[in-house]
């Protein structure tokens, strides 16, 4: 096959990129109805969106804001809500050419995200970083303005279409974590142990004293070390192919 | 408590920057510990799972419609509806419950 110009992967990536940011508008937008319920304006949610591009990091990041949390709280729950992106990015520098320039390395991780990371997997050969700057270039406006008008339409609508809207980002999750959960049985069994944890430890004396922010930490981290200790996940593939295999087209953000 | 916004968005910011950008720069290989690979690989599950119960009931002006979107939606997304169906879903059950709630 003849290599591509830079300039082609970067059409590429902006015609791959823009399904995905069509998707990203409408999801970034719940999130912003999120972050106008944790008392964020338009152009702060713009930011943390236009900076994270993540939207269980981010919705884990409003909801501890908002409960007035420490920085290093903050810290935490990012770093632990994406803590993915770590596994994708490890993926991803093994798709580069060894010999791409630092610079390169330092623009395409900025956004890595599931489906940046899906459809970047799926190229044939060596990764172009061009196609990632396509794809990001029109991926992070569509998730930063969408939240931006999440926010501001929050503050428009009436009430009880913001009480609808505000679940529209679990619906989300739900759709996310329940087809894995309907075809693994230890997901299954993570979810609903996850969820009853969740809930004790929200009703529990003692335990109630926990932050809710603390509360989302301290549970993923026991809970999901507990299932990768007693019950690693089976892998197949090798490692990238698997990656992008269980990366499902609609995903996270 | 005195604490900045901005800096509350530099600190998100640079924490996902870090975990996208240290393996693309400095470690450069897969991750080979199969519990590692594990615990990251389960983490979205639960701490999504964590996120959305009992939060989820909690977002709507009556714990009812929110579990009522909550049953929906699992039950929809159980039989393979598509993430945003299953969000508009959620939301219009909410909406339509609310009116007479």
């Amino acid at each position: 096959m003849q290599p591509k110009s830079h300039k082609l992967w970067f059409a590429q990536g902006i015609r791959d990129g823009i399904p995905i940011a069509l998707g990203y508008l409408a999801v970034s937008f719940t999130l912003g109805i999120a972050a106008r319920n944790a008392g964020f304006n338009p152009w702060q949610a713009f930011f943390v969106s236009l900076t994270n591009n993540a939207s269980a990091g981010e919705y884990a990041g409003f909801t501890l804001i908002a409960a007035g949390a420490s920085y290093v709280q903050v810290a935490l729950i990012t770093l632990i809500t994406n803590a993915r992106y770590l596994l994708m990015s490890c993926s991803l520098s093994q798709k580069l050419s060894p010999d791409t320039p630092m610079i390169h390395r330092l623009l395409v991780a900025y956004d890595v995200t599931d489906e940046i990371f899906g459809i970047s997997i799926a190229v044939p050969g060596k990764l172009d970083p061009f196609y990632n700057y396509g794809a990001m270039s029109v991926a992070l406006p569509g998730w930063a303005v969408g939240t931006y008008l999440g926010v501001m339409m929050g503050n428009i609508l009436p009430a009880n279409v913001v009480s609808a809207l505000s679940v529209g980002l679990f619906g989300m999750f739900l759709a996310i974590i329940i087809p894995p959960a309907r075809k693994s049985r230890i997901i299954l069994v993570l979810v609903i142990i996850s969820m009853l944890m969740s809930y004790l430890c929200g009703v529990i004396p003692f335990l109630a004293r926990i932050s809710s922010g603390m509360r989302t930490i301290l549970l993923t981290v026991v809970i999901s070390l507990i299932a990768a200790i007693f019950f690693p996940h089976e892998e197949e593939d090798t490692a990238s192919a698997d990656a992008a295999k269980e990366v499902p087209h609609e995903s996270i953000g | 408590m005195n604490r900045s916004v901005n800096i509350y968005i530099l600190v998100m910011a640079l924490t996902t920057y870090l975990i996208r950008v240290l393996p693309l720069t400095l470690i450069r290989r897969e991750i080979r510990n199969k519990t590692l690979r594990s615990f990251l690989y389960y983490v979205p599950y639960v701490t999504l799972s964590v996120m959305t119960f009992p939060a989820m009931l909690e977002a709507t002006n009556s714990i009812y419609s929110g579990a009522a979107a909550m049953i929906v939606g699992i039950l929809l997304a159980w039989i393979g509806v598509g993430l945003f169906p299953v969000a508009v879903t959620s939301c219009v059950v909410v909406f339509i419950l609310e009116l007479f709630l």
